[in-house]
């Protein structure tokens, strides 16, 4: 029988949600990894078994973690689980180890929150995105922003500098979370092409397998920096895709929700009746690829829901006519944020969206966002919400 | 014998207790002792020492003998009580919060 497998990454630990195909009855897991950070956790869509977590700490560092069995059991990649009987038995773990590839993109600074230029500093993985053909192969976001990439699981990690080095480097910007590198999206037709986007750079697109990006930022217009129509500095929160129709793009911008019907070469606003237009999460539906969803926060100085009332907006043509889906949402002194890479979406029938907020609640609809019902109340902070529909 | 107590969640991290003891030849230095922490425990590696630099993580600070050695030179020999193992060698985080 069909299921469903939440990952969920909160500011004090890793918790798994698990539900059949009714998505009504969930056993929860967890706090893995409890007390850390776990920004992402995602599963490889070729082995479900496979997941990867980003684990990070402002004392420790970062480590990757990667899980074999659903889950069950996890370990650093290239680390027995067990501690060496005798010294140098075992091999120098590189699994948590971001090193930028100073060979070929020479170090250059980035602009700082006051304009002055300051030096790239690795802080933490962001988001992890599993290959759509081998679960060996992984790609991470980091802060400072750059793209890596292991191909034995988790193991090792290289640079792909061709982005870091694209000579915009200097306009890039720290957004309020950090110069993050977020948002990764492989297209299922074409493996040459990546899309990533930077908070604040903006969204990028390689054609060739992340030799070379093109800033694809056409279209957007953002009235906190000083050229509002320049090529590079947007605050890009989040982009989703349709699998199906791997050229049409959503963006969730700092203010704007924005729609591309050509790879992300143009960009219009779609923002049309949502009450207000900031905000981080968008998603697509699986099923229907001009349904999307988004939850408008109040503003950029607000970081909570508008009115006190969380309501995920749904639009069912592709953008700038949207409906608020409130049933099982608190619609009262409600003031939770929820983060960018915390909504997600299950390939059943209909299909099930899922998000989690600041106030560590994790909701989930089995209907396509007619209706709600919290899974978890009271989970630390959530950064992360990823789904595996499993077979 | 060297003593080295760490704090709880590299315990975790490294599935020991909160005192790990290790066999080290030679002067007895930060730098040996983190040395021979990470060989025997590799999942350590970056955790106490940045991976490119090899300084300590600001957060974290040295202590031993009642004293704060997170300013030494790593190549300083520790104090005679740690390289005997009267004393451990201990790796704490800054107080603030967590």
């Amino acid at each position: 029988m069909s299921g469903v497998r939440v990952l969920v990454g909160t500011r004090k630990g890793a918790f798994m949600l698990t539900a059949d195909g009714k998505r009504e009855k969930w056993e929860v897991s967890g706090p893995h990894f409890a007390g850390w950070e776990m920004y992402h956790l995602k599963g490889s869509p070729v082995d479900p078994n496979r997941i990867y977590a980003s684990q990070t700490s402002g004392w420790f560092g970062q480590m990757i973690q990667r899980s074999d069995d659903g889950g069950k059991t996890w370990q650093q990649p290239g680390v027995e689980p067990a501690p060496p009987t005798q010294p140098g038995q075992m091999p120098k773990p590189a699994s948590n180890k971001f090193v930028y590839d100073s060979a070929a993109a020479p170090m250059t600074t980035h602009q700082w929150y006051d304009g002055t230029q300051h030096p790239w500093e690795f802080k933490r993985v962001w988001h992890l995105e599993p290959s759509l053909t081998d679960p060996d192969t992984v790609y991470a976001g980091i802060e400072d922003a750059a793209l890596f990439r292991s191909t034995d699981g988790g193991v090792n990690w290289h640079e792909l500098p061709g982005l870091r080095g694209h000579g915009t480097g200097p306009k890039w910007q720290p957004g309020a979370g950090g110069m993050c590198l977020h948002t990764i999206i492989l297209d299922p037709s074409d493996p040459k092409r990546i899309y990533i986007a930077i908070s604040a750079a903006g969204a990028f697109r390689t054609d060739d397998g992340g030799e070379s990006w093109k800033p694809i930022n056409k279209g957007l217009y953002s009235k906190y920096i000083p050229n509002p129509t320049a090529e590079i500095g947007h605050c890009v929160h989040h982009i989703a895709m349709n699998p199906t129709r791997p050229g049409v793009l959503f963006m969730q911008k700092h203010w704007d929700v924005m729609r591309s019907d050509d790879a992300g070469d143009n960009w219009k606003k779609v923002s049309g009746n949502l009450p207000t237009d900031f905000g981080f999460v968008i998603d697509v539906n699986s099923h229907e690829p001009e349904t999307i969803y988004v939850v408008p926060i109040k503003s950029d100085s607000e970081h909570f829901v508008h009115e006190g009332k969380l309501r995920v907006f749904r639009s069912r043509t592709g953008g700038n006519e949207w409906e608020p889906l409130t049933k099982g949402l608190p619609q009262k002194d409600c003031y939770v944020n929820v983060l960018r890479d915390a909504m997600a979406v299950d390939s059943l029938d209909k299909c099930g969206v899922y998000f989690g907020t600041t106030g560590g609640q994790v909701y989930c609809s089995n209907d396509a966002g007619d209706s709600w019902a919290p899974i978890v109340h009271d989970l630390p902070a959530v950064l992360s919400v990823e789904v595996q529909t499993l077979k | 014998m060297i003593r080295v107590i760490l704090p709880y969640h590299l315990r975790n991290l490294a599935h020991v207790g909160e005192e790990v003891t290790l066999d080290i030849n030679g002067v007895i230095t930060q730098r040996s002792v983190l040395d021979a922490l990470e060989g025997q425990y590799p999942m350590l590696a970056g955790t106490i020492r940045d991976h490119v630099t090899q300084q300590r993580r600001p957060f974290l600070r040295f202590f031993a003998c009642e004293e704060d050695l997170s300013h030494e030179s790593p190549d300083e020999p520790l104090p005679e009580a740690v390289a005997t193992g009267r004393e451990p060698f201990i790796v704490i985080g800054a107080i603030a919060g967590g």
